[in-house]
């Protein structure tokens, strides 16, 4: 019993549970599942697909928070993404031609992983701050993005690249199995490899890391690829959905909805053990306060701070202090007569 | 100093890590108008008995009395109030602010409701004036050399109605010169009946200064003596300590003079480091033991740092089995099977979120590279023959390793560096604030696997035990190897006559 008290998922699946029954009593539809020419609709399946974006840049920044960094610059990679893709496609002679979208995204998301790189450059090898070194690309990262757009907001009519956005395959949402494959890909990577437990080793102990060998140089640069080069994917599905790039827009507060995600999973921003569940879940919970804000019809001009109040509320149930807190004030209570006294303390490194 | 009570008084005072106590029912006194020596090596608990009494640490248990009433500060600034200033070793002023900002820092001269700038640099000038320094209080702190900025920092301890100045390593920064102004100082503020607690690890310096010394040693009190009463060589002694205990004696392995020639794994010449170790020459042979004692600060650590490729060298070269290596980085010197342990394993060695097995596994595994991960059964088999060959407690793979003993988090370290199967081992204080079991078992260890054929840099505090381990000894001092001798032919006494010797090179 107390073993599931203690899972580090247990508070973050609680919340995201609590979320979903909560709108599920208040409209009942909410939980309905449709099948319509053999694809799922519904607010839920609605919901995993809006995450797509999300999903991947979260998962990025695990990685990086994971080395005790920060990637603020997710957001502006995204609105690069995205204008390098549709400048192709809308440049080429046949803007729905699969090959054409194909090379597009493909040219896109390299240009998102020499972004990262540059990142990763800055913090590993120049040894920059990593909250500094990113805000570099957040700041100027819309501004290469208008460049390649001419300044303006380029739109196409492209069937295969709407594709990526509202497509379905296998009877789900194409975007949603994009930020799938994302997590098992990663998974693997970081748990079939020894990855994860040296980012671990570095996030936690970058000096005993580097004395006992480990290549944390590399490390760390390669998180910053990989944060990058997920937030080019994202760029794109983010493109696809309203079929334009539009560099002042795309990605907008994401890296901040972002660490929220990583933190609501039980990552600590200060680096070392991380999640990848935890992060999915966190981002499921965002993104279904999000649709909760719509579906309670919370007018637009109250919804940041009924948003803020929900986020205010699922972080203090999670804290720790606050829960060993009242574990002691429980176990005094209880034990009041008997003498107890207690004073962990906490050690100083 | 009968009949006179102390200003500062700390009784019983204790402060715990976790496990470890890092204070252990000290009592300290300190007298106004006297200069107090407060000695010990790493780790003997004198910053933490400055924090203790400078609020910026909370006791476990013990009282402190200012002026006979007991008072207890929750902030290094409720006990500055009460007329207790400390200057640290590192500067913790502002880069960005003038001089006589820094000084006038928190308590900024008012008229009114509004700041006075001109007030406060008076004040600063007067400051200033008093420690012989001419400098413009308008300038920018960071604009100044490390040295004055230290001056300037004790230019703030003295500006405030100063009762207790507590200097921890004030020295380490400057010059002679500057190190003569800031003794007058300090004679002038003892004139005037401040206490005044003086850290520093120059034996000269506390001999010039100081009327009393405190000894600590592992977080226990030694003594309190008298300056003109304890002579250079007991103070050391005192600081090193004995710690008598049963070791196998390990016979040292009929050497046939085999060393000459081939059967020399490291061959260092003219080792240079900036700030630490200056021209040192070192050889050992396969399954030899080599001793290292030295005081802190002798260049104990800057030379094992050199040999494993943590620090660079300024000059020199070293040889592994005959090849010139210039080692670059410590995952270099792994590769070549070159091993280093550092001495501050908390914040150096272990990773303590992570288990034992993770940080058993954790330099071998980076050996082999990211993509080579050792499949999981084989990991914890390795790691649990590990933990059963060196008796670590408990024997939990899973536990996360900050929360075993200081003794057990050595001998992880340790498993960590055996699983490469080096061939130099370069242990820095392996055998620090560990218990005295564990400190055996690993004495005995390092025999053994020198038995085996390993070559082993031993670095320690303690004389016995270098002794004890290495078949020879090198005593390092201010940053020299000045004798390597025959660990057989020197006693604990010689030793430590060789390591407590000023410096001739020096003043």
């Amino acid at each position: 019993m107390t073993a599931i008290y203690r899972h580090r998922l247990f508070w973050p699946i609680v919340a995201l549970v609590t979320l979903i029954v909560i709108n599920a009593v208040a409209r009942p539809q909410f939980i309905k599942i449709r099948v319509q020419d053999g694809e799922l609709y519904g607010p839920l399946i609605s919901i995993l697909r809006d995450s797509a974006p999300l999903m991947l840049v979260a998962l990025g920044m695990t990685i990086v928070i994971a080395t005790r960094g920060i990637d603020l610059s997710v957001g502006a990679i995204m609105a690069v993404s995205g204008a390098v893709a549709l400048t192709i496609i809308d440049g080429a002679e046949d803007p729905g031609n699969v090959g054409t979208v194909l090379i597009a995204c493909i040219v896109a998301v390299l240009v998102s992983l020499v972004l990262g790189a540059w990142n990763g450059f800055l913090v590993s090898v120049v040894g920059i701050q990593p909250i500094i070194a990113t805000l570099v690309l957040m700041l100027a990262g819309r501004g290469v993005a208008l460049l390649i757009t001419g300044g303006f907001i380029t739109t196409v009519n492209s069937e295969p690249y709407s594709f990526i956005a509202s497509g379905y395959l296998f009877a789900l949402p194409f975007a949603f199995l994009i930020g799938v494959v994302a997590i098992v890909i990663l998974s693997l990577v970081e748990r079939r490899t020894a990855l994860g437990v040296l980012t671990e080793a570095v996030g936690i102990n970058p000096e005993a890391s580097r004395l006992a060998g480990v290549r944390s140089r590399s490390i760390i640069w390669g998180a910053y690829i990989v944060s990058g080069t997920l937030a080019g994917v994202a760029g794109l599905i983010y493109a696809s959905n309203i079929k334009a790039a539009d560099a002042n827009a795309a990605g907008v507060f994401i890296e901040l909805y972002a660490i929220l995600a990583v933190v609501l999973g039980g990552t600590s921003l200060n680096g070392g053990k991380f999640s990848i569940a935890g992060t999915v879940v966190g981002v499921l919970i965002i993104q279904t306060l999000d649709s909760t804000i719509l579906f309670l019809g919370v007018s637009s001009a109250q919804s940041p701070v009924f948003f803020a109040i929900v986020v205010v509320i699922v972080v203090i149930v999670q804290s720790a202090r606050l829960r060993d807190g009242l574990a002691a004030l429980t176990a005094r209570v209880r034990s009041r007569g008997a003498g107890v006294q207690d004073s962990d303390k906490v050690e100083v490194a | 100093m009968d009949g006179v009570r102390p200003l500062l008084e700390l009784t019983g005072a204790t402060v715990r890590f976790g496990a470890d106590a890092a204070l252990d029912h000290v009592d300290f006194r300190l007298y106004p108008g006297e200069v107090h020596s407060l000695m010990g090596e790493n780790g003997a608990g004198k910053s933490t008995l400055i924090k203790a009494i400078t609020g910026a640490l909370a006791m476990d248990e013990g009282v402190l009395r200012l002026a006979g009433e007991a008072v207890a500060f929750a902030t290094p600034h409720e006990a500055q109030l009460a007329g207790i200033s400390t200057v640290y070793q590192e500067i913790e002023l502002l880069p960005n602010l003038s001089v006589a900002e820094n000084i006038c820092l928190g308590r900024e001269p008012r008229r009114g409701a509004v700041m006075s700038r001109r007030l406060m640099r008076e004040r600063a000038g007067a400051a200033l004036a008093e420690l012989g320094l001419e400098l413009d209080p308008a300038s920018l702190l960071g604009t100044h050399s490390v040295a004055v900025q230290q001056l300037v920092a004790i230019a703030r301890a003295i500006s405030a109605d100063v009762r207790v100045l507590v200097l921890d390593e004030p020295t380490s920064s400057l010059d002679l010169d500057e190190v003569a102004e800031l003794f007058r100082v300090i004679r002038e503020l003892k004139a005037r009946g401040v206490a005044i607690l003086f850290v520093s690890h120059f034996l000269d310096q506390v001999y010039e200064l100081a009327d009393r010394i405190t000894v600590l040693r592992d977080g226990e009190l030694v003594g309190e003596y008298l300056t003109g009463e304890l002579l250079r060589i007991d103070l050391v002694q005192k600081m090193l300590g004995r710690t008598v205990s049963e070791l196998r004696s390990r016979e040292r392995a009929a050497e046939d003079d085999a060393e000459a020639g081939a059967g020399a794994i490291l061959r260092a010449r003219g080792v240079t480091v900036a700030h630490g170790v200056v021209e040192a020459d070192v050889e050992l042979a396969e399954g030899e033991v080599l001793g290292v004692a030295g005081l802190l600060g002798s260049g104990r650590t800057s030379l094992a740092h050199a040999l494993t490729g943590v620090a660079r060298l300024e000059s020199g070269e070293i040889r592994v089995e005959g090849e010139s290596v210039r080692l670059d980085s410590p995952r270099h010197a792994i590769t070549l099977g070159v091993v280093y342990s550092s001495e501050n394993r908390r914040r150096d060695g272990i990773v303590a979120e992570l288990s034992v097995l993770d940080n058993i596994t954790l330099a071998l595994q980076s050996e082999r590279g990211v993509f080579r991960r050792i499949p999981p059964a084989r990991r914890r088999e390795l790691a649990a023959s590990w933990v059963d060959a060196l008796d670590i407690r408990p024997p939990d793979l899973d536990r996360p390793v900050g929360t075993l003993s200081g003794g057990n988090q050595q001998k992880v370290l340790l498993a960590r560096l055996l699983a490469l199967s080096p061939r130099l081992l370069v242990l820095d204080e392996p055998t620090r604030g560990i218990d005295v079991g564990a400190k055996v078992e690993i004495q005995n260890l390092v025999g053994e696997l020198a038995d085996n054929g390993m070559s082993v840099v031993f670095i320690s505090a303690e004389l016995e035990e270098v002794l004890r381990v290495g078949d020879r000894v090198a005593v390092m001092r201010d940053g020299r190897i000045v004798e390597t001798v025959v660990a057989a032919d020197v006693t604990t006494d010689s030793l430590l006559a060789l390591v407590a010797q000023p410096g001739e090179d020096e003043e």
